[in-house]
């Protein structure tokens, strides 16, 4: 296969970047992204050019390290699907195909196709946790929890923090990822003791990061490599309001 | 010479540890802020360590090379972890719980460690439901268990395919929660390049910052290693990427002794190298043996798809080879039989690869069930490989997935040099010459949560520390070393890249050191990777600058030291004569073609000492006593 590549190319984050052309031959269907622009890498090298710098691990889609804003869209074309697992089979030979970072304020430019996401670690420390500490906490099946709960926990807690939702939003807002969070820990009976300041707290974070305010059109939803649903979205809000009315900071 | 004492308690087997933890030394609460603690790594070990001893009152400072220590590389272990709760009522104890993991491991571990992870395995359950961890249930809200290779009893908790995330996440969630609170130093994307040795304890650590390029010092009064295994020696692997052993490594060249370097897993359940371009082997969680039949055409050469040939036509080789276990032998076997039949000529594919079918199972007990259990699994394969396991089989290859050596520890999970400890994969300790499956989260989490935040109030209560900052010599003399280590891999300019040659020593080990392993490929890869390592300094083209984010200059160090590790693995397996575990020394096989152990003579851990590049470690060895379990030839038929 051929393929013509326009590569977000910044030096730094003070830098200003811009899209450069790319051309690679020899794409073999069955290379993944990344091993497509490893080859592109492994080219730039021997040329003499700075390659393109790109963040991945795990090149197993769990990690949630890669990061790449593909044809305008989050993980590229796919469906719950990382860059690492989308492979060149679903592209046609000869297209144009361009490579872009996440954009948002809260997500700044390191390099090349590298963003910053401390801001996502950050609404964590500030309350997505149980304040258990390490120690003979109570046999775990002494506390029974319905297998539909446990599922519906699982089915949020399956977020990889990868940030595709705030790529893909127009108002760039993390709610589907802290909703996540929010939703795996009050559907859990573990969850319950915080749960109000959790909210207040997660919630207050995300807009001191300075990501936007959802306005419920479901682009994070749409993109998410791992099916998070909307409806976390939803739990957040009546999480957020019933926290407003019921807490009260000791 | 250097005495290995491996500090393992007297006194009977079940009252060790117990009666170790009532005479280890303690920190009174009030003193604990006095210490402070570098942890590298944040995976299920190095988190959950970080919590652990932050909670305690340390002042902890956590390193990881990633963006956000949610993504240690921990996060992609599928199947599940073991404990010994026996919650099925099948017969499971702690004692079993051991006797499986010393007999799994080929007899090749320290039965007191293996008690103690045995015994701690419960308590990680609890732990974990405790912090919000979704394990899978059953529909009267009870944990559901399921069973997992080189074991006859059903002890591995799950979380869908994804045990290995929603643990980390769960340590993850401990760690942020001390890091909100002040009492952990997160520092992402820094890679430890040194570490610092002062007056004969660890006390520091050199690092790059990834972002800046800057080279920056850390002191403490205890160095915690957790950054797992050195898999990607073999460049194809299951581990990530950036996965490496430069930690480990430098920590040896500083005088900490590297066990059993020649113990390497082979996973048997993996998608197939499909061509030169490959970046990395993508495992599928062995859990998918439980439903799913191995087996390949009784045929050589025999091209038909195989839904069209006949069950008559097939060769079960696991099930007919070992009717007691069947598909859910441990993993070294495996692997190792289905290397048998592809060297046989029966592989499917590019014929290096084997079926593992799930028709059975599907007629047995419906799409959906299947669908329920695996289903990421599957749609994950079907993802790499566009074909769909629903409909016809799953080709599948052995591939390089964990390492059981590592850095020697004793019983207090500290190495050689007095206040580095190592926890994780990336100590030698408990899994012996064969790692079984859902094992090393288990072992990660008890290392982390309840035992190292136990031995190392030992450590302090029983050691005089002076003060010591970053300006000490030492740092600053490492720090200049390293700096001058980038600068050379910067100038050199040659013309192969650090992939290239990266992947040369990986092809390399995986024929003479990989599944089967024999005197002569031993000497001659023990020859070849000096020779790879002077092409690497002479001729790799390593770009950009090093005050940068800069990823080839990453690789090229983790590569650098790739290519001398490379060589002590190879010494250690051609030393070790016997095959035993993971490692399959074709000399030292039964009629039957099985793993041949030599227990009068190789019945020790081998912990080498660093005596310089192009110079022979020296091997001193930890005599290994089984007053338990039985010395017996495994046998899983």
């Amino acid at each position: 296969m051929k393929l013509t590549l326009k590569i977000w190319r910044q030096k730094n984050a003070q830098a200003k970047g811009k899209l450069v052309t790319y051309q690679l031959d020899d794409i073999s269907p069955d290379m993944s992204f990344l091993e497509m622009l490893d080859v592109l890498n492994q080219k730039l090298i021997i040329e003499g050019d700075d390659p393109v710098a790109f963040d991945n691990d795990c090149r197993e889609g769990i990690c949630g390290m890669c990061s790449l804003y593909i044809g305008g869209r989050a993980h590229g074309h796919e469906t719950e699907t990382t860059v690492c697992q989308l492979h060149m089979r679903s592209f046609d030979d000869g297209q144009t195909v361009t490579i872009e970072p996440w954009r948002a304020k809260a997500l700044p430019v390191i390099k090349d196709l590298v963003v910053d996401r401390g801001a996502f670690d950050r609404i964590i420390q500030a309350g997505g946790f149980v304040s258990t500490k390490t120690g003979a906490p109570q046999d775990a099946n002494a506390l029974p929890i319905p297998k539909q709960d446990a599922d519906k926990a699982m089915d949020a807690a399956a977020c990889i923090g990868c940030g595709a939702c705030v790529a893909s939003c127009k108002n760039a807002s993390a709610m589907l990822f802290v909703s996540a969070k929010i939703s795996q820990l009050a559907l859990l009976p573990q969850g319950q003791p915080e749960r109000d300041k959790r909210a207040l707290a997660m919630v207050h974070q995300m807009d001191m990061e300075g990501f936007g305010n959802c306005t419920n059109e479901g682009e994070c939803e749409a993109e998410c490599p791992k099916a998070i649903k909307m409806t976390n979205i939803a739990r957040l809000f009546r999480e957020y309001y019933r926290a407003t009315f019921t807490y009260e900071e000791q | 010479m250097t005495v290995l004492d491996s500090k393992v308690p007297g006194g009977p087997l079940e009252k060790k540890w117990d009666q170790h933890k009532f005479d280890l030394k303690l920190v009174n609460p009030a003193n604990k802020r006095k210490f402070s603690v570098i942890v590298v790594g944040t995976g299920l070990a190095g988190a959950s360590a970080a919590a652990s001893m932050a909670e305690l009152g340390y002042n902890v400072l956590n390193f990881c090379f990633q963006d956000s220590p949610r993504r240690a590389h921990s996060i992609a272990a599928q199947g599940g972890i073991n404990a010994a709760k026996n919650y099925p009522n099948d017969g499971d104890s702690i004692y079993r719980l051991f006797y499986d993991t010393v007999k799994g491991g080929d007899f090749r571990a320290r039965e007191a460690n293996v008690y103690r992870l045995a015994q701690v395995s419960n308590n990680i359950i609890d732990q974990c439901v405790a912090q919000g961890v979704p394990f899978a249930r059953e529909y009267g809200g009870m944990l559901d268990n399921r069973s997992f290779g080189g074991a006859q009893v059903s002890r591995t908790f799950y979380a869908r395919g994804q045990t290995g995330q929603q643990l980390l996440l769960g340590a993850y969630s401990a760690l942020s929660r001390q890091v909100g609170e002040g009492n952990v130093k997160m520092y992402e994307r820094r890679e430890m390049l040194e570490l610092a040795v002062i007056n004969g304890k660890a006390r520091g650590i050199v690092c790059r910052n990834l972002v800046s390029g800057d080279v920056e010092s850390y002191t403490a009064d205890a160095v915690v290693l957790a950054t797992g295994g050195y898999g990607n020696v073999f460049y194809l692997s299951t581990n990530a990427m950036n996965s490496n052993v430069t930690a480990a490594w430098r920590a040896h060249k500083q005088g900490a002794f590297f066990a059993n370097p020649c113990f390497t897993q082979i996973h048997p359940t993996c998608i197939p190298v499909s061509g030169d371009h490959q970046s990395k082997l993508t495992l599928m969680s062995e859990s998918l043996r439980n439903d799913g039949r191995v087996w390949v055409p009784k045929k050589k050469g025999d091209t038909r798809p195989p839904e069209q040939i006949p069950e008559s036509e097939r060769y079960y080789y696991l099930e007919e080879k070992y009717p007691s276990f069947g598909n859910l032998v441990p993993r070294d076997v495996a692997s190792r039989n289905g290397k048998i039949v592809c060297d046989e000529g029966l592989g499917v594919g590019s014929g290096q690869s084997v079926y593992l079918d799930f028709a059975d199972a599907i007629n047995r007990l419906g799409e959906d069930v299947v669908r329920a259990r695996y289903g990421n699994l599957f749609d994950m394969y079907h993802h790499i490989t566009d074909e769909n396991p629903y409909k016809m089989p799953m080709k599948i290859f052995p591939a390089i997935h964990y390492t059981m050596g590592g850095l020697w520890v004793d019983y207090n999970l500290m190495s050689t040099i007095p206040g580095l400890f190592v926890l994780g994969e990336a100590n030698f300790s408990d899994h012996g010459a064969n790692r079984l499956g859902a094992s090393a989260l288990m072992q990660g989490l008890a290392d982390g949560y309840f035992v190292l935040p136990y031995t190392i109030g030992g450590y302090f209560a029983g050691t005089e520390l002076e003060d010591v900052d970053n300006n000490h010599s030492v740092l600053k003399d490492l720090e200049n070393q390293s700096t001058e280590k980038t600068n050379k891999l910067l100038t050199i300019n040659g013309k192969r890249t650090v992939d290239d040659i990266h992947r040369e020593l990986g092809k390399l080990l995986w024929e003479d050191c990989g599944m089967a392993r024999n005197e002569a490929g031993l000497k001659d890869a023990k020859e070849k990777i000096p020779k790879i390592r002077e092409e690497f300094w002479q001729n790799v083209k390593v770009p950009g600058e090093a005050g940068e984010f800069n990823q080839e200059l990453e690789k090229a160090g983790r590569v650098a030291d790739f290519l001398e590790f490379g060589e002590l693995m190879v010494t250690d397996a051609l030393d070790r004569k016997e095959s035993c575990g993971g490692h399959f020394r074709e000399e030292s096989q039964t009629e039957e073609g099985e793993a041949l152990r030599d227990d009068e003579n190789y019945a020790y851990a081998a912990a080498w000492e660093f005596q310089g590049v192009d110079k022979e470690s020296t091997l001193h060895k930890e005599p290994l006593t089984f007053e338990h379990v039985k010395l017996t030839q495994r046998s899983y038929k």
